[in-house]
C-alpha cells in the first residue's frame, strides 16, 4: 500500500541514497575508477556500447559504474544520453576488408589468403578458475612486453565471402532501392522492414535474445545450415563525406567484430543452387553477439529467399519487436507500478461472477440436484 | 527550480516539431494511431515515456500541469513525472483538476468534468486495441484501414456466451467518431463515458510502441456493446468512506485480515475538494462477506491462525485520516 502513503517525494529521495550506498559497497575498499572499468572490463564496455548504440568507451564505463554493473541499466543510461546528442550526418559504409585485424578465423577453409589469426579468444582456454587472480594487488603482466596481435598483417585482407562470390558460389544481395537506409532511432520501425533496418534493430538488440533465437535455428526451428564463413575483429576507419569538401575524410577508428555466416540454399527456378549470407556486426569484442546476429539475420531473410516461414526466428515482427532490451525490461518491470484501479475493476467483476455462480448452485440444490464438491477455495471458506 | 542544462521540456525543438506534426495528424483523424519517432527518454519504458513526450511537446511557459497515477497526485510515479517537468520547464504545477491546463494521467480520467481549453494526456502501454486478438501489426493496420472489427465483436460476444458478461473491465474498446476502434488506455470502463463529447482535447502517447493518437474536443466515443447487452459501468454498494461520494471510482484498501475493507475515492483531488466543502462519509470500513473475498487457493482460513496485531501492523501505512476512520 506504499502508494497510499503521502510523501512519495521523500521516499524517492531516500531510495536514491540507498542506491548510492548499494553502488559504493564496503567503504573500506578503494573506489572503482571509470578508467579501471574501461581497461579491465572491456567486454562489458563493448556490450554496453553496442546495445547502447554509442561508441564511447569512457561513457560506457561510467554507465557501468553508475549502474553497479547491471549492463542493461548501463545500456539504458547510455541510450538516454545518446538521444540528446545532435546528429551531424551519416558515415560512409565501412570497408571491413580494410580492417586492422586482431583476430580473423574462417571455419570453411583450412587456409585462406592472409591466413588465420587466432588473436585473443577464450575458445582454447581451460575454464578453470585462476586462483592467482584472487591475490590482492597482483599484476601478472607486470614487466611483460605486451603482445601485439595481428602485427605485420597486410592493411587490406579480402573477405572470404568476396572470394567465393567471384566464383558465383555466393549470392551477393544488393540494395533493392536507391533510397538512403532509414534510421531506426529517428523513425518508428514499420513492418515489413527493409534489411538495413532489420540489421540496425539486431545490432542494438539484446544479446541473450539473439543468442537464444540463433540457437533455435540450429535445432530445427527454421532450416538453416550455417557455417562460420568468417569472423574478424579489429579496427576500421569511419569516414564521412563532409559538405563542401567533396571527398571523404577519416574521423577515427572504431573496433568491431564482424561475422559472415554462409548458409546452404538449394536454389529455385530463377536461381541456381548457391550459398546465402547472414551478417552480424557489433562494437568491440563481441563474437557471441555477432555470430548470433548473423544466424538471425539469415533466418529473417526467409521471405526474400522464398522459404516457408515456420519458426519464431523467421518471423520478423516477432523477432524485432522483442529484441530491444530496454523496451522488454521496461514493460516487464512496469508491472510493479501501481495497478490498483485496474485490479479493482477486475475484483468487482470476479465478485459479481462469483455471486452469480453461487446463486446458480443454490438454485440447483433447490432443484434437488447433487452439487459436486467445490474446489479448495470453497472448502477453505 | 528549473534546470538550465536542458532545453525547455527536455526534448530538442526539432523532436518537438516532429511530435507536434504527429499530434496534428492524430487530431485530424480521431482515433487513428500515428507512428512517430519516439525518443529514448530518461524514464523506463512503461513508466509513461509516451505521455511525457506528448506533454513535453505541448507544454508552454504559461501552462499549469497536473500529473496523476491511479487518480492520485501523490503516487510515486506521478510525483516523479511532475518533478521532471518542474525541473525541465519550471511551469506551475497543481493538484487541482480545475486549475490545470494540462493533465497527464495514467489509468484514470479525473472525476471533475474537464473544460474547453484543457488538455488531458494519457500514458498508453498498448495502443493497439486488437493486440490480444491479433498481435501482428501488419495485420491490424489492414483491419483498421478496412474498419474490419468483427474479431472484437466476436470476442465480446464469446465473453457473454461463456461468462454472461463482457470480461473487459479496463482498457475497454471504444469506437471513436464512429470510425476507428481505439484503446482508451487502461482506464477503468467506469471512465469510458467521460471520453464521449468531452470538451477537452484528449491526447494519447505510447512511447515504447511509438504511436500517438487523439480524440479532439466534442468527438463521439462509443464503448462497444450489443443491443441486448448494453454497456454498463462499475457500481459500488458503498460510498466513499471519507467524503461520501456515491458517484466516484472507489479504491479498496484491506485494513485487517478479518475481511474489513475501506472504500475511498481513487481521485484524491475530487475527494479532498468534497471534504473541504463539508461532505462527509461514514468514516467506516466495510465488512465484506467472506465468500466474496478473493481467497488464496488452498489456503485455509481460521485454522491455527493466531490472533495477533496484524491489523495494527497494517495501519501505520495508512494516512492519519484513514487511521482515524478505522479506529
Amino acid at each position: 500500500m506504499y502508494v497510499a502513503v503521502k510523501g512519495g517525494a521523500a521516499a524517492i529521495e531516500a531510495s536514491w541514497r540507498l542506491l548510492a550506498d548499494q553502488r559504493r559497497g564496503d567503504t573500506t575498499l578503494a573506489v572503482l575508477s571509470v578508467a579501471q572499468i574501461r581497461e579491465q572490463l572491456p567486454l562489458a564496455v563493448d556490450r554496453v556500447m553496442s546495445e547502447g548504440s554509442l561508441y564511447d568507451p569512457e561513457l560506457a564505463a561510467l554507465a557501468i559504474k553508475q549502474a553497479s554493473g547491471d549492463l542493461i541499466e548501463a545500456i539504458f543510461l547510455l541510450r538516454a544520453y545518446r538521444t540528446t546528442l545532435p546528429r551531424f550526418g551519416y558515415s560512409l559504409p565501412m570497408d571491413t576488408a580494410r580492417m586492422q585485424l586482431s583476430r580473423r578465423v574462417s571455419a570453411t577453409f583450412k587456409d585462406v589468403p592472409g591466413g588465420q589469426v587466432l588473436g585473443a579468444t577464450y575458445d582454447y582456454t581451460q575454464r578453470l578458475l585462476d586462483f592467482a587472480l584472487l591475490a590482492e594487488g597482483d599484476d601478472e603482466n607486470a614487466g611483460q612486453e605486451p603482445l601485439a596481435s595481428g602485427q605485420g598483417l597486410p592493411v587490406s585482407m579480402p573477405r572470404i565471402n568476396a572470394l567465393m562470390a567471384r566464383e558465383g558460389l555466393m549470392e551477393t544481395p544488393q540494395p533493392t532501392s536507391q533510397t538512403e537506409p532509414g534510421d531506426l532511432t529517428r523513425d518508428p520501425l514499420m513492418f515489413p522492414a527493409a534489411r538495413p533496418l532489420r540489421l540496425q534493430a539486431l545490432a542494438r538488440g539484446d544479446e541473450g535474445w539473439l543468442l537464444a533465437l540463433g540457437y533455435s535455428t540450429q535445432r530445427g526451428y527454421a532450416n538453416s545450415h550455417p557455417f562460420a564463413g568468417e569472423i574478424r575483429r579489429g579496427k576500421v576507419a569511419v569516414e564521412i563525406m563532409a559538405d563542401e569538401l567533396g571527398f571523404a575524410i577519416d574521423i577515427g577508428d572504431i573496433e568491431v567484430t564482424e561475422c559472415q555466416m554462409i548458409n546452404q540454399f538449394a536454389g529455385n527456378r530463377e536461381h541456381p543452387p548457391q550459398f546465402t549470407q547472414g551478417y552480424g556486426l557489433a562494437f568491440g569484442g563481441a563474437e557471441r553477439k555477432s555470430m548470433a546476429m548473423a544466424l538471425v539475420d539469415r533466418s529473417l531473410r526467409a521471405g526474400e529467399l522464398g522459404e516457408l516461414v515456420t519458426s519464431p526466428a523467421q518471423d520478423e515482427e516477432f523477432v524485432l519487436s522483442h529484441a530491444d532490451s530496454l523496451e522488454a525490461s521496461g514493460f516487464v518491470q512496469h508491472l510493479k507500478l501501481p495497478h490498483y484501479v485496474d485490479f479493482q475493476s477486475e475484483l468487482e467483476l470476479v465478485r459479481k461472477l462469483r455471486a452469480a455462480h453461487a446463486g446458480e448452485q443454490h438454485a440447483r440444490a433447490d432443484d434437488g440436484q447433487a452439487i459436486a464438491p467445490a474446489p479448495a477455495i470453497q472448502k477453505a471458506a | 527550480m528549473m534546470d538550465d542544462n536542458y532545453n525547455f521540456g527536455f526534448l530538442d525543438e526539432r523532436t518537438k516539431k516532429m511530435i507536434r506534426r504527429a499530434m496534428l495528424k492524430a487530431v485530424a483523424i480521431p482515433g487513428y494511431q500515428v507512428p512517430f519517432g519516439s525518443r529514448e527518454m530518461p524514464f523506463a519504458y512503461g513508466w509513461g515515456t509516451g505521455g511525457v513526450q506528448v506533454t513535453a511537446s505541448v507544454i508552454g511557459r504559461d501552462d499549469v500541469l497536473k500529473v496523476i497515477d491511479q487518480g492520485a497526485d501523490d503516487t510515486t510515479n506521478a510525483v516523479n513525472i511532475r518533478r521532471f517537468f518542474a525541473r525541465t520547464t519550471g511551469v506551475t504545477t497543481t493538484e487541482k483538476t480545475a486549475q490545470a491546463s494540462i493533465i497527464q494521467t495514467r489509468h484514470r480520467i479525473p472525476e471533475t468534468a474537464l473544460e474547453e481549453g484543457q488538455v488531458i494526456v494519457f500514458q498508453v502501454p498498448m495502443p493497439e486495441p486488437l493486440f490480444r486478438l491479433e498481435p501482428r501489426r501488419r495485420e491490424t493496420i489492414t483491419m483498421h484501414a478496412l474498419a474490419e472489427y468483427g474479431l472484437m465483436n466476436v470476442k465480446l460476444y464469446e465473453d457473454i456466451a461463456q461468462l454472461g458478461a463482457i470480461s473487459r473491465t479496463y482498457d475497454y474498446p471504444v469506437l471513436v467518431n464512429e470510425r476507428y476502434l481505439t484503446s482508451p488506455s487502461p482506464i477503468p470502463k467506469f471512465d469510458n463515458p467521460k471520453m464521449h463529447m468531452n470538451p477537452a482535447l484528449q491526447l494519447f502517447g505510447a512511447g515504447r510502441e511509438k504511436r500517438i493518437y487523439a480524440i479532439p474536443p466534442y468527438t463521439a466515443v462509443r464503448s462497444l456493446d450489443f443491443e441486448d447487452h448494453p454497456f454498463e459501468v462499475q457500481r459500488w454498494d458503498h460510498a466513499c468512506a471519507l467524503c461520501g461520494a456515491a458517484d466516484s471510482f472507489l479504491d479498496e484498501m484491506i485494513v485487517d485480515d478479518e475481511g474489513s475493507r475501506l472504500f475511498v475515492c481513487s481521485d484524491s483531488d475530487y475527494c479532498g475538494e468534497r471534504r473541504d466543502a463539508g461532505y462527509c462519509g461514514t468514516q467506516q470500513a466495510v465488512h465484506m462477506p467472506v465468500n466474496l473475498l478473493p481467497l488464496p487457493l488452498g489456503e485455509g482460513r481460521g485454522e491455527g491462525r493466531e490472533e495477533g496485531p496484524r491489523a495494527e501492523a497494517l495501519a501505520p501505512t495508512l494516512s492519519q485520516k484513514e487511521r482515524e476512520v478505522i479506529q
